[in-house]
C-alpha cells in the first residue's frame, strides 16, 4: 500500500523537477552567488553591507567558501522566499486551475494524502534550494578565490572539512525555515483557485515579516513572526556550534508548520472543488 | 438496491440562497446508457460533481454501485471512470505524461502494468500518433479524447461522462458513440451528460432530464417518447378551416401557421379526422400523425427560454 504511494510521491517530484519555470527559477538561485563572486574579484570590496545578521562579504575575497554563505544571506530576504511561494501556490491552486484537481480526486486520491504528497513536493524544494544557492556559491568561489582553513565567527579556525559539514548544517536549518514557510504557503494555496495570487500573496507576507522584523517598537511581535530567526544561520559559524541560538529559529519554524498544515486540511477537507 | 448502479436520494445543492439542485432522485440501473439530459445550467454538472464527492451536497443521499459516498469514496471510485465539465491536464506535459501521472496517484492500479494500460488507453481513443505530443498543443478533439482514455485506464464498472462530445468533430462524435455502445455491450453503465439530443437517440437506453435544478422525467427512452402523445398535422393552403375542423373534431393545442395546421390528437381516431377534413371540402396536401421527436418532449419538459 505505502509502496503504491511512493509511485504517487515520485510522479509529484518529476511533475515539480521537469517543470521548465522551476528549472530557470534554480538557475536564477543559483545565478545570484556567481554574480556575486564575480562582482567581488572585479571590484574591490566594499566596507558597507546590508544590515542584520553576520556579514561574509568581506570575508570573500580571503576564502571562496564564504561565497556560499552570502549567496544565501542575499538571497534569504527574497529569491528563496518566491521559489518556495511559487512551489506552494502551484501545489493546490495550480491543480485547481488547470482543472486538474478534480481528476485527481476522482482518481481517487483522498484529500489528506493529496496534501501531503503536495507538501512533500514542498519541502523537497524547501531543502534543495539553499543546497543549490550554497553548492553554486562554493564552486564559484572557490575557483574564484580559492579554500582553506576558515575563520569562525569567535575568531578561531576550522579546517575546510568542517566547514562544509557547517555549510550543510545551514542548508538544512534554512531548510527548515523554508519549510515552514510552505505550510503557510499549502494553507493559502488551498484558498485560491490562482496559484499566482498565493503566491503573491506568501511572498508579500513574508517581506512584511521580515519588514515588521526591523520595527523596534514591535518587538512584542517579534518572536511570532516566521522570518525573525532566519538570519540565526550564522550561530552554526561559531566556534564551539551553539545549537542553542538555533532553538527560537526552529520552535518557530515547528510551531507554524504545526498550525498550517492542519489548517490547510481543514479547509481543504471538506471544500467544495467546483473548479 | 444493488441493481442500480447510480441511485440518490433527495440530493441538493444550494449555493447561499441558490438552489442549484433541488433533491434530485437519480436511478441509473445497472448496465443502462442513461441519458442525463437538461439545458445548460440545469444542474447536471454539479449533480454529477456531487455523484463523485467533489462537491458536499446540503442534503440527500446517494450510492455508486451500490456504495455508500462520499464514505466509500476510496474503495467504489477505482471502478469509476469520470469525465467533469471538459478535460483537464497539465499543458506542458505530453499526452502520456499525464496519463502516468493519473495512474501513478491511483494506489489501486498496478505499476506493472501501467504502461501496457496506459497504451491500450490511448489506442482505444485513437490518440496513439499524437501521445508524445504536449497537451497545451493538443486541439479541443484531442483533449476530449485524453480526457476519455484517463476514464478508461482501468477497466471501469460505470462511467460518468459529462458531455464527452463536446468539440469532437462529426467523425469523432461517431467513434465516441461507437465507445459507448462497446462500453456498455461490455457490461460498463454509462451515465451520460449532454444537451446534444440526437446522441441520446442514438445511444441511451434511459433518460433523465433535468430542468431547474430538478430531475422532471426519469424514464426509458421508448417509454418517455410514447408518453408523448401523437399530432396531426395537416399540409393545406386553407389552414384556418384545417384548423376549425381539427378543433370541432376534438383536438387539443390546435397551431395554425401559414400553410399548415396541427393539433394533439389524444383519443381521436386520424381517420375520423380526415373524414371530416374530406367532408368540409378542405383542401389537403397531406396529412401526417407524428410522435413527437425527442427535442419536442425536452422542450415540453424543459420550457422554451433562454432563462437560466
Amino acid at each position: 500500500m505505502s509502496d503504491l504511494s511512493v509511485r504517487f510521491l515520485r510522479s509529484e517530484l518529476g511533475l515539480i523537477a521537469r517543470r521548465r519555470r522551476n528549472q530557470a527559477g534554480l538557475a536564477a538561485l543559483a545565478a545570484v552567488p556567481i554574480i556575486v563572486a564575480v562582482a567581488m574579484r572585479l571590484a574591490a570590496p566594499s566596507s558597507s553591507s546590508p544590515s542584520g545578521g553576520p556579514d561574509f562579504f568581506s570575508q570573500i575575497t580571503g576564502n571562496g567558501f564564504f561565497v556560499a554563505l552570502a549567496g544565501l544571506g542575499v538571497e534569504l530576504t527574497l529569491f528563496l522566499p518566491i521559489a518556495i511561494a511559487m512551489l506552494a501556490g502551484d501545489a493546490v491552486a495550480g491543480e485547481a486551475q488547470q482543472g486538474t484537481l478534480r481528476y485527481l480526486l476522482t482518481v481517487p486520491v483522498g484529500r489528506i494524502r493529496l496534501l501531503a504528497v503536495k507538501y512533500a513536493g514542498i519541502l523537497f524544494g524547501a531543502f534543495l534550494a539553499p543546497l543549490v544557492v550554497a553548492a553554486s556559491g562554493l564552486i564559484s568561489g572557490l575557483i574564484l578565490f580559492g579554500g582553506g582553513a576558515i575563520t569562525t565567527l569567535s575568531g578561531s579556525q576550522i579546517g575546510f572539512g568542517s566547514g562544509l559539514l557547517r555549510l550543510l548544517a545551514i542548508c538544512l536549518y534554512l531548510g527548515a525555515c523554508l519549510a515552514a514557510l510552505g505550510a503557510v504557503g499549502l494553507f493559502v494555496s488551498t484558498l485560491t483557485e490562482q496559484p499566482l495570487g498565493a503566491t503573491v500573496a506568501l511572498a508579500m507576507l513574508t517581506v512584511a515579516s521580515f519588514v515588521l522584523g526591523q520595527i523596534p517598537q514591535l518587538d512584542w511581535l517579534h518572536p511570532y513572526l516566521l522570518t525573525q530567526h532566519w538570519r540565526d544561520f550564522g550561530e552554526l559559524l561559531r566556534d564551539p556550534v551553539s545549537l542553542d541560538g538555533l532553538g527560537p529559529g526552529l520552535l518557530t519554524a515547528g510551531a507554524y508548520i504545526v498550525i498550517f498544515l492542519p489548517a490547510a486540511w481543514a479547509r481543504f477537507a471538506g471544500r467544495d472543488v467546483t473548479s | 438496491m444493488t441493481d442500480l448502479a447510480v441511485a440518490s436520494h433527495g440530493l441538493t445543492k444550494r449555493f447561499g440562497s441558490q438552489v442549484a439542485v433541488d433533491t434530485v432522485g437519480l436511478a441509473v440501473p445497472r448496465g443502462a446508457v442513461y441519458g442525463f439530459l437538461g439545458p445548460n445550467g440545469s444542474g447536471k454538472t454539479t449533480t454529477i460533481r456531487m455523484l463523485l464527492g467533489l462537491i458536499t451536497p446540503t442534503s440527500g443521499t446517494h450510492e455508486l454501485l451500490g456504495v455508500p459516498m462520499p464514505a466509500g469514496a476510496a474503495t467504489v471510485l477505482p471502478r469509476v471512470g469520470a469525465l467533469v465539465e471538459g478535460p483537464g491536464f497539465h499543458p506542458y506535459l505530453s499526452g502520456r505524461d499525464n496519463l502516468r501521472r493519473l495512474d501513478a496517484a491511483d494506489r489501486t492500479a498496478p505499476g506493472r502494468t501501467s504502461a501496457a494500460r496506459i497504451g491500450a488507453a490511448l489506442d482505444r481513443v485513437g490518440l496513439t500518433g499524437a501521445a508524445g505530443k504536449r497537451y497545451r498543443t493538443y486541439s479541443l478533439g484531442m483533449k476530449q479524447r485524453l480526457a476519455l482514455a484517463a476514464a478508461l485506464l482501468v477497466p471501469r464498472d460505470l462511467l460518468i461522462l459529462d458531455e464527452p462530445t463536446n468539440g469532437l468533430d462529426p467523425q469523432g462524435t461517431r467513434e465516441v458513440r461507437t465507445l459507448i455502445g462497446q462500453l456498455a455491450a461490455e457490461g460498463a453503465t454509462v451515465l451520460l451528460s449532454t444537451h446534444l439530443l440526437a446522441e441520446v437517440e442514438q445511444v441511451c437506453t434511459q433518460v433523465g432530464v433535468m430542468s431547474r435544478g430538478r430531475l422532471v422525467a426519469q424514464e426509458q427512452l421508448g417509454k418517455l417518447r410514447a408518453d408523448a402523445e401523437p399530432r396531426a398535422r395537416v399540409l393545406t393552403d386553407r389552414p384556418g378551416d384545417a384548423a376549425d375542423v381539427l378543433r370541432r373534431t376534438g383536438l387539443d393545442e390546435v397551431v395554425v401557421s401559414a400553410a399548415e395546421a396541427s393539433g394533439r390528437l389524444g383519443t381521436v381516431p386520424p381517420e375520423k379526422v380526415v373524414a371530416e377534413l374530406v367532408h368540409d371540402g378542405v383542401p389537403l396536401r397531406g396529412f401526417s400523425v407524428e410522435t413527437p421527436r425527442l427535442e419536442d418532449v425536452f422542450v415540453q419538459l424543459t420550457g422554451k427560454g433562454f432563462d437560466v
